[in-house]
């Protein structure tokens, strides 16, 4: 309990709580540059919040970091380069979009196998329905047929 | 039937996961960076500008690299820590003062004191984020080589520097 | 003196819950008519005596009694009456006894309304209720206890969090909390129907009308929610797939494919299996987000302060009351019925399909909620899952559902032959691609899948505008045209197209810009021109705020004048309370953020957000449509006396049963 009570006071070293708040008005070239910018901190997460992205958080390392995304975009990286250097200093934790790769293999293949799965027992389900009496009698359409 | 169990199955399994989960703390981010080459750095002496530490100075003997500031009320938990193992010379401890003024820093180590070996000064947190840093207090550690071993967040206690740091400053004195 | 009244209360409440779980289950299990009648009194006095504490909570608030601890850190003398109120539930101590109150709540109403029903049955129900409540109270009482005293007295409170100091946070909690609580009557009558042996029809006839209602609150809970995150958290979203969130979404998608389900089980007779197991998962899920809130073992915005002890204590709870059910279900699941002949298309094999998908949608999010967890268990590393990934899979699984929808009412029982059902179906397949097509053309910047995914929602609405005009045209006479059940699901299909479009709109075609105004500036955005004119200083009943006033123009037009504030609270807490111009086709939103140049100018958050209502009206549609449905007189027809077999004395314990025709 006391070692959770002190990586909150840690927490509470950095920032004043505040809400989701994090206005930094930035000198883009032109409007594409700030979609991009846009897109890719609202990816990234910051890493001393309770679930927030670089975009909405007010803490002190959201912000530095949101600077140096924008200094790396003004170096001509791309974005696969920023993720990449943000990710050798934080790890994959940094990325609100996990990387396809076999560690994550239950999160981008599990629901499409589950999936399949479920439309292979539909349709075996209902073929053994269907041969049990092949001319099913048309329900008249009427009111009880709802 | 079997397939009628499949559910209980499943419960269960989520179940046992969820237990796993339970008191672990998910706010700790590990660091990518251990068993890795320290990054290279390089920064002035607090109170010395004119004199700097860089990684090749360091090299040759393990040593903690601890993160503070004088904003951080988790590092003066620690820090009565820090200044007993210094004292005893059982840690070579070095300091890095992050995203801090110099006059804070130094009325700060007044109060509380100071167990550096010496204190490299990081105004704007460009070393913190070669390493990885995202908040105070961290501790690195790293041997001869230059290789970071471990990381801890959060302030130290004396059973940490039991259990997890001496055993790998042992294991590097050795060989 | 009352917070003491309170606990007592409490303990008087749990003794009654006991005592509920236990003497009805008995006499339906000897079938002693004298046991079983305890169900209904016992029900009522839980009821009240969990409704005096509840009141001496609120009562501690309102008179501002800050000796109880809970009252301290959730209020302070400042505190206007109604946010003390509802400061009740601002806390995990507070929330859970609301939680607590409204379970009793349902379980009352289920005491009360079900007279037609046969005894053992409710019994049954009732008790199962009762066992839940015993697992809530005792958790309460235990481990949360909002009533423990601070020594010393404080003369002062914390603060409410300002956050939560909001009509939102007002009504969300108790909407959200109506739709979890709700699903346990889905739960409670499962049960009893496996207790009872009961795999006919009926129980899931009068099953429906109360797992509607449940599913139409929690719709509405979630849709608060996110209104409120929208207005006040000042980032401009409105769903961030947060743990918390997903915790509340899970329960919903289970509880639309149970509504289907029910459905056709109780004209069919089949789907037997998945109605009973919907079910029991639709109310495990909604212990499990209790669990999720309040365990810590995930990273939230919205957690309640963790506790390992008090995840331990809801997780053994969690398996006793889910892992005892799917037991039961295990022991005596229905055998394969034969059912009635059924072809691939049919209505059964379409709703079949739309079970398959919202369960799969619901593991999909409880793979990528719990996944921090899987990855922590098997050394995976440590890995984000956020709105990218989910925002991704429930797109591509819910298409092929939201196609599905128009031909579900047009398509019959048993087996329908494709072609005719697609030629009812041409017109409004013809206008919704006309319609995609030129809302494509004309509003620039639709990308293609916003394109492709307003053609899908308006495939929906003119596919059920479809279903309507038939049903007219085959009105007879001395008939109902359209019974309660028709128009609730058309009317929730409706808001399934308006949510759609909703989406696609605000997430395509939303402007966002941080820009530095001082007083004075105007800024460009979407069309937009805002005007900063001044700067005003300004008093609420519990902080001081900068005031900036702002000028929204559109088309040379004064559109409204808006008042975002940057507001520091007694506590010190700094919060931003956003400026929104509402309109019925696009928000246009002002949030202040820090002074820049020492207080010459501020950098200002301007946000245009399309249909971004609709988002929320659509959740209203589909929450009116619940409720709509459930009023279905047919479902409360009273029970067919001949129907019921007469109970044997002793139960045998068979793990199959005999099938009935």
């Amino acid at each position: 309990m006391s070692r959770i009570l002190l990586i909150l006071l840690l927490c509470l070293g950095l920032a004043p709580s505040q809400p989701a708040l994090a206005i930094d008005p930035m000198a883009f070239k032109d409007r594409a540059e700030e979609v991009r910018f846009q897109k890719l901190v609202r990816e990234l997460r910051c890493l001393q919040c309770q679930n927030q992205t670089l975009a909405d958080s007010d803490a002190e390392i959201a912000k530095q970091l949101r600077e140096e995304v924008f200094r790396k975009m003004q170096e001509g990286l791309s974005d696969r380069e920023i993720e990449d250097f943000l990710v050798a200093r934080y790890g994959e934790f940094v990325l609100y979009r996990p990387r396809v790769e076999s560690s994550t293999a239950l999160l981008w293949f599990g629901p499409f196998v589950l999936l399949a799965l479920g439309a292979v027992l539909l349709v075996l389900h209902f073929r053994k329905r269907a041969r049990q009496a092949p001319a099913a009698t048309a329900v008249a359409q009427t009111e009880e047929e709802w | 039937m079997w397939r009628a169990l499949i559910p209980l199955i499943v419960f269960a399994l989520i179940g046992a996961l969820l237990w796993s989960g339970i008191g672990n703390d998910p706010t700790l981010v590990p660091s990518p960076l251990v068993g890795k080459p320290a990054p290279e750095f390089s920064a002035p002496v607090l109170n010395e500008p004119q004199r700097s530490i860089s990684k090749q100075d360091l090299l040759g003997q393990p040593y903690l690299l601890n993160v503070f500031a004088s904003w951080c009320p988790a590092c003066r938990v620690e820090h009565p820590v820090l200044n007993d193992y210094a004292q005893r010379g059982e840690l070579t401890i070095y300091g890095l003062n992050y995203k801090d003024l110099p006059e804070d820093a130094n009325r700060w180590l007044a109060q509380f004191g100071n167990p550096y070996a010496g204190i490299l000064v990081d105004p704007e947190g460009r070393i913190g984020l070669d390493f990885g840093v995202y908040g105070a207090p961290e501790t690195f550690v790293i041997d001869a080589q230059g290789t970071i071993v471990y990381k801890h967040i959060g302030p130290l206690t004396p059973a940490d520097i039991e259990t997890k740091i001496k055993p790998l400053l042992q294991g590097d004195r050795s060989s | 003196m009352m917070p003491e009244l309170g606990q007592v209360a409490l303990i008087l409440g749990l003794l009654l819950a006991v005592v509920l779980a236990v003497v009805p289950l008995l006499g339906a299990q000897l079938n002693q008519p004298a046991l079983m009648a305890v169900a209904r009194p016992a029900s009522y006095g839980m009821f009240v005596f969990v409704a005096i504490s509840y009141a001496m909570l609120t009562h501690a608030f309102m008179v501002q009694d800050f000796s109880v601890a809970y009252v301290a850190q959730n209020s302070n003398l400042e505190l206007p009456w109604y946010y003390r109120f509802s400061a009740v539930w601002g806390g995990h101590e507070g929330s859970l006894l609301l939680w607590v109150l409204i379970l009793c709540v349902w379980t009352l109403a289920l005491a009360a309304l079900s007279r037609s029903l046969p005894d053992r049955f409710m019994a049954r129900a009732l008790s199962v209720m009762g066992m839940i409540a015993i697992g809530f109270i005792s958790f309460t009482f235990f481990t949360s206890n909002p009533f423990e005293r601070h020594v010393p007295p404080l003369a002062d409170g914390n603060d409410l969090n300002p956050l939560l100091q909001d009509f939102g946070l007002i009504v969300h909690p108790p909407m959200l909390y109506m739709g979890y609580v709700g699903f346990a009557v889905a739960f409670a009558f499962a049960v009893a129907a496996l207790l009872d042996g009961r795999v006919d029809q009926q129980w899931v006839r009068w099953s429906r009308p109360w797992t509607n209602v449940a599913w139409g609150f929690l719709t509405l809970g979630i849709a608060l929610g996110s209104w409120w995150a929208y207005y006040e958290l000042g980032w401009g979203g409105w769903w961030f797939w947060d743990p918390v969130e997903n915790a509340s979404f899970l329960p919903w998608l289970v509880g639309a494919a149970l509504i289907h389900s029910q459905a056709v089980t109780e004209k069919r007779g089949t789907f037997k299996a998945w109605t009973l197991l919907l079910a029991i998962a639709a109310f495990s899920l909604s212990l499990l987000g209790t669990f999720l809130v309040r365990s810590g073992v995930l990273t939230s915005v919205h957690a309640f302060a963790s506790d390992p002890e008090r995840g331990t204590f809801i997780l053994v709870f969690l398996a006793i009351i889910a892992g005892g059910a799917l037991t039961l279900y295990a022991i005596r699941a229905p055998r394969l019925e034969p059912s009635p002949p059924t072809r691939l298309f049919s209505r059964e094999s379409l709703l079949l399909a739309n079970n398959i998908l919202l369960a799969v949608a619901c593991a999909m999010v409880l793979i990528g909620t719990l996944y921090p967890l899987v990855a922590d268990a098997f050394d995976l590393g440590k890995v984000s899952v956020g709105p990218p990934y989910f925002g991704l899979m429930f797109t591509v699984l819910m298409a092929p559902l939201v196609v599905l929808i128009p031909f579900g009412p047009m398509t019959r029982w048993s087996g329908d032959d494709v072609g005719t059902v697609f030629a009812s179906l041409r017109t409004a397949l013809l206008l919704a691609v006309i319609g995609g097509a030129v809302w494509w053309i004309v509003r620039s910047g639709l990308t293609l899948k916003a394109a492709l995914g307003i053609t899908a929602a308006l495939w929906v609405a003119f596919g059920t505008f479809a279903f309507l005009r038939r049903r007219w045209q085959l009105r007879q006479p001395g008939r109902p045209y359209f019974t309660a059940e028709m128009v609730g699901m058309s009317l929730a299909h409706l808001g399934v197209a308006v949510f759609v479009i909703g989406v696609m709109f605000a997430e395509t075609l939303n402007v966002e810009r941080d820009v530095r105004m001082a007083p004075g500036d105007s800024a460009e955005v979407a069309g937009y021109t805002i005007k900063f004119t001044e700067l005003r200083h300004h008093e609420g009943p519990n902080f001081v705020a900068d005031e900036g006033v702002f000028e929204v123009w559109y088309n040379g037009k004064l559109s409204s004048e808006q008042h975002p504030q940057k507001r520091q609270y007694l506590r010190g807490q700094v919060m931003t309370e956003a400026a929104i111009d509402a309109g019925f086709f696009a928000d246009f939103y002002i949030a202040m953020g820090e002074p820049l140049d020492n207080g010459q100018a501020w950098a200002v958050r301007l946000y245009y957000k399309p249909y971004i209502r609709w988002v929320w009206l659509g959740a209203l549609m589909m929450m009116l449509g619940g409720f709509i449905a459930a009023c279905e007189r047919r479902l409360r027809e009273p029970v067919k006396r001949s129907a019921e077999a007469p109970a044997p004395v002793t139960e045998p314990a068979l793990p199959a049963l005999p099938e009935r025709a």
